[in-house]
């Protein structure tokens, strides 16, 4: 089967990060289609037509998100490249942008016109200072070729492209604190509503989205969305970057046709070739840590007893029961020798590193229980802590600003419904859990 | 537009939030605000005490909102069914928001200035339970001085940003503000910089709890102590309307005049509030309309008081046989016959206002 390549149909090839060889290989046409040839709206129906979903993590319809914009008379609008990537586990966006940085740039001109956007911005994780000299230098690249700046190809249609770089901050991924930081304030998320598709950047109507949305626009500019509505399954269309890591024999970015079988991606050559020699899968958080973790037997089987794909519903099948998100793709695999409660605590050591602070349950609740997790971890937990750790996340998740808190109590709440008994495990016998190294090895389920 | 919050409908303007149009019915249906604060703009959304069920969006699209939502910031739409007191989860959210906040919160109330008009002592004396289930170490500070006339007591900060807010809108050159993330976010100066400008002090009042103190008045006295009365004065910088906190004949605090909600109406310069204590600087109109909230207010713990339905609730559902956990067959106890307990607990869904009764009667009644 020849695989639908839309993202890294050139990545492979020597030079490809500049500006000739990526225009002699197809570059920028679907800017000369898009501004000599269709309309904004135009674009617009097209990426609707796509189905294409945002690849960020909320995984919302992008063609339904900039339909959404206001266009109030004289106001400016924006669009902004969330490229802060900062979900741990997810490492897609720094490896397209480093790799190809003009599709990006090609995917935000096509995209700006679209939107009728004059400035747009590209919010680079701080930590990434290699990659916003790359964009940089793709940026001056393109303007000197003329796809950028004044006038673009003689059609009267202005932009200029900026680059950011972040405030070295997992919250300032977040949409609206994204703003925030982009305006030059500390990144605490506002709340909604407004969207920023009414009040963004500088209170105007914006678009957010991710580098991978983004730069899927030039292939749906010049092969029509249709042609990408045909790839994928149902309302997951087309392809997407997963970031495969973990005790996988070959970790490392992926482009997959969305409603490839979850047991194909793990153990087919062609993708992650397997669980390294002589271990087996335990466990998978399938789209970034912020999502429900899986015991790989529910990963591979929905709750009927089906294959499970890698689509947006197929993973998501039977809700946080039985099932996880796509998220931002962040595929983490983990084998027998990982001990569920420490990842946990780990995880949960992160979220608590990055609440923003600005409302109390995630403020407080996140240090609550990285904190308890820590003792569990360490041998001094008791057996109402899992429980507790239960209610604190009932009670931070949906109670929030931001959905930082529901990454915070998910990966809580799914690892201890899918494995209570290794946190027991761990308070019975402390001695034991303790040792480094140690892992629970009762009711485990291996595949 | 029309709006219905604990089954009391009310008619209200377009871009009112619920917040508003609870706080026009009354104190009884009114949700709880840390961080709102209405003269500030922006102020709202933060602490999540105000979350309420909005069990129907609007007339037009009467689809219940799925999550909670802050009814701050959150507007109402016509024919909205807003439920606040008579809703379980709403009440069970509100218990763990309390539980959050007292989480770094040491409970200093015997020593702290703001004892008697601390908005989390109330709202976890409405709203909270008895013990909290934190056992880990709390973050500790510092004291820090911003500046002559303040100080900052870190510990007991809930991190509402309200005066940040009132920093950021009614002072000029604003030095204070957040730092770091998470639950290692303080309130803070610019390198240790004083707040000094003609307005700093408004700080101290807007702050819901005792994080920000006035030096002149510190470890004076209790709220319960003193006399409050209105005065002016003429002053070139503010409004001059205080509100002055007598001892005996001595003038130990000044403070601006707050609302029902316990927000000040005008703001006051640091002139007014620091230096001005001697009763000759002032035009003393009488006595302050003490609010209901206050401790200073006549019986505040005591008879007669009205109690949000769900504290009966919760005594309800605290309440146990005593036989339940000992053998007293030998005492011949009487219990109470369980219609008539029935009876005192409306089920949720009642209207509020006619639910209210006090724990007091509810004993005497007994
Ligand atoms: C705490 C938090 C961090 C986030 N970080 C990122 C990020 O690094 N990159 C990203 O594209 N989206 C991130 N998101 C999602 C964005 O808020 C937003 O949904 C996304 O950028 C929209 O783009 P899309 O529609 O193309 O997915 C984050 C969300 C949250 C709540
Ligand atoms: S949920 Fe956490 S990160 Fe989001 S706004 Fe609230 S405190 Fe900040
Ligand atoms: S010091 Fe007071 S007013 Fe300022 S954020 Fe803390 S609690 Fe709020
Ligand atoms: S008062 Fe509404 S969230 Fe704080």
């Amino acid at each position: 089967m020849s695989l639908p390549k839309i993202l890294t149909a050139h990545t492979h090839l020597p030079g490809i990060e500049t500006f000739d060889v990526y225009r002699k290989n197809g570059g920028y046409t679907a800017v000369e289609k898009a501004i000599q040839t269709m309309t904004p709206d135009e674009v617009v129906e097209e990426v609707k037509k796509s189905g294409v979903r945002g690849r960020g993590g909320a995984g919302f319809p992008m063609g339904m998100k900039w339909s959404f914009l206001a266009k109030p008379e004289g106001v400016p609008r924006y669009l902004v490249c969330n490229a802060d990537e900062s979900e741990p586990g997810t490492f897609k966006d720094h490896w397209l942008m480093k790799t190809i940085p003009h599709l990006l740039i090609e995917g935000m001109i096509v995209s700006s016109y679209a939107l009728g956007a004059n400035a747009s911005y590209i919010y680079v994780r701080g930590e990434l200072m290699y990659v916003v000299r790359i964009l940089e230098k793709a940026i001056a690249e393109a303007k000197a070729a003329g796809f950028l700046g004044k006038n673009i190809l003689g059609s009267g249609y202005d932009l200029e492209l900026y680059v950011q770089p972040g405030g070295g901050a997992y919250i300032c991924g977040e949409e609206t604190a994204l703003l925030e930081s982009l305006e030059g304030k500390r990144g605490n998320p506002r709340n909604k509503p407004p969207f920023p598709a009414v009040k963004g950047l500088y209170q105007c109507p914006t678009v957010v989205n991710n580098v991978e949305s983004i730069s899927t626009t030039s292939w749906i500019v010049n092969n029509g969305g249709d042609a990408y509505a045909a790839i994928g399954i149902g309302r997951s269309t087309g392809t997407k970057l997963i970031s495969a890591s973990g005790h996988l024999k070959k970790p490392g970015v992926y482009e997959i046709p969305l409603g490839l079988p979850v047991q194909e991606f793990i153990y087919s050559d062609e993708w992650c070739g397997g669980i390294r020699d002589g271990h087996h899968l335990k466990a998978v958080v399938a789209g970034g840590s912020s999502v429900p973790i899986l015991p790989a037997a529910m990963l591979l089987k929905t709750a009927n007893g089906e294959d499970r794909l890698m689509s947006y519903e197929s993973l998501a099948d039977g809700g946080f029961a039985t099932g996880t998100m796509m998220g931002s793709g962040g595929f983490i695999a983990m084998d027998e020798t990982t001990c569920i409660v420490r990842n946990t605590w780990n995880f949960s050591r992160f979220y608590h590193h990055e609440s923003c602070g600005q409302c109390s349950p995630c403020r407080e609740g996140t240090g609550w229980m990285e904190k308890v997790l820590h003792r569990i971890e360490h041998g001094h937990g008791s057996m109402h802590d899992i429980d507790l750790l239960v209610d604190v996340a009932k009670k931070i998740e949906g109670n929030t600003i931001c959905p930082l808190g529901d990454a915070a109590a998910w990966p809580i709440a799914s690892a201890i419904r899918h494995f209570r008994d290794e946190f027991e495990w761990h308070i019975t016998n402390p001695q034991e859990a303790t040792r480094p190294g140690a892992v629970f090895k009762g009711h485990m389920e291996l595949v | 537009m029309k709006v219905t919050i604990d089954n009391i409908t009310i008619e209200v303007e377009p871009g009112t939030t619920i917040l508003q149009a609870a706080r026009k019915i009354g104190p009884e249906v009114a949700p709880p605000a840390m961080c709102y604060y209405e003269p500030l703009k922006a102020s709202g959304g933060k602490c999540r005490a105000c979350l309420v069920k909005v069990t129907a969006g609007s007339e037009k699209d009467p689809r219940p909102m799925p999550k909670l939502v802050p009814s701050c910031i959150t507007q109402v739409q016509d024919g909205m069914i807003v439920e606040n007191t008579i809703n379980e989860q709403v009440l069970e959210t509100r218990k763990g928001i309390v539980e959050f906040l007292l989480l770094n919160h040491p409970l200093d109330c015997p020593i702290c200035d703001q004892a008697g008009e601390c908005h989390l002592q109330d709202f976890s004396f409405q709203h909270g339970v008895q013990q909290t289930r934190y056992e880990e170490e709390r973050r500790t500070f510092e004291k820090q001085d911003l500046g002559p006339n303040i100080q900052l007591h870190m510990t007991r900060c809930i991190l509402c940003y309200r005066c940040v807010f009132t920093a950021d809108q009614i002072t000029g050159k604003r030095v204070h503000g957040v730092l770091n993330r998470g639950d290692h976010a303080e309130i803070s100066t610019y390198i240790e910089k004083a707040i000094d400008n003609d307005f700093s002090g408004n700080v101290i009042d807007v702050c819901p709890v005792g994080a920000l103190t006035d030096k002149t008045y510190r470890f004076k006295n209790r709220v319960w102590f003193t006399k409050p009365v209105d005065a002016h004065c003429d002053c070139e910088k503010c409004s001059g309307k205080v509100t002055l906190w007598y001892r005996g004949d001595e003038v130990i605090r000044v403070t601006a005049r707050k609302n029902q909600w316990g927000e000040v109406l005008d703001f006051i310069c640091n002139t007014c509030r620091f230096e001005r204590k001697n009763t000759a600087d002032w035009t003393i109109e009488g006595p302050t309309k003490v609010a209901r909230h206050s401790v200073i207010s006549a019986n505040k713990y005591g008879a007669n008081k009205i109690v949000p339905e769900f504290a009966r609730r919760l005594a309800a559902s605290q309440y146990k046989d005593v036989h339940e956990e000992r053998d007293t067959s030998q005492l011949d106890i009487k219990q109470l016959p369980e219609e008539r307990f029935k009876a005192l607990i409306p089920p949720a869904g009642e209207s509020a206002v006619a639910g209210i009764r006090s724990i007091q009667n509810w004993a005497e009644d007994k």
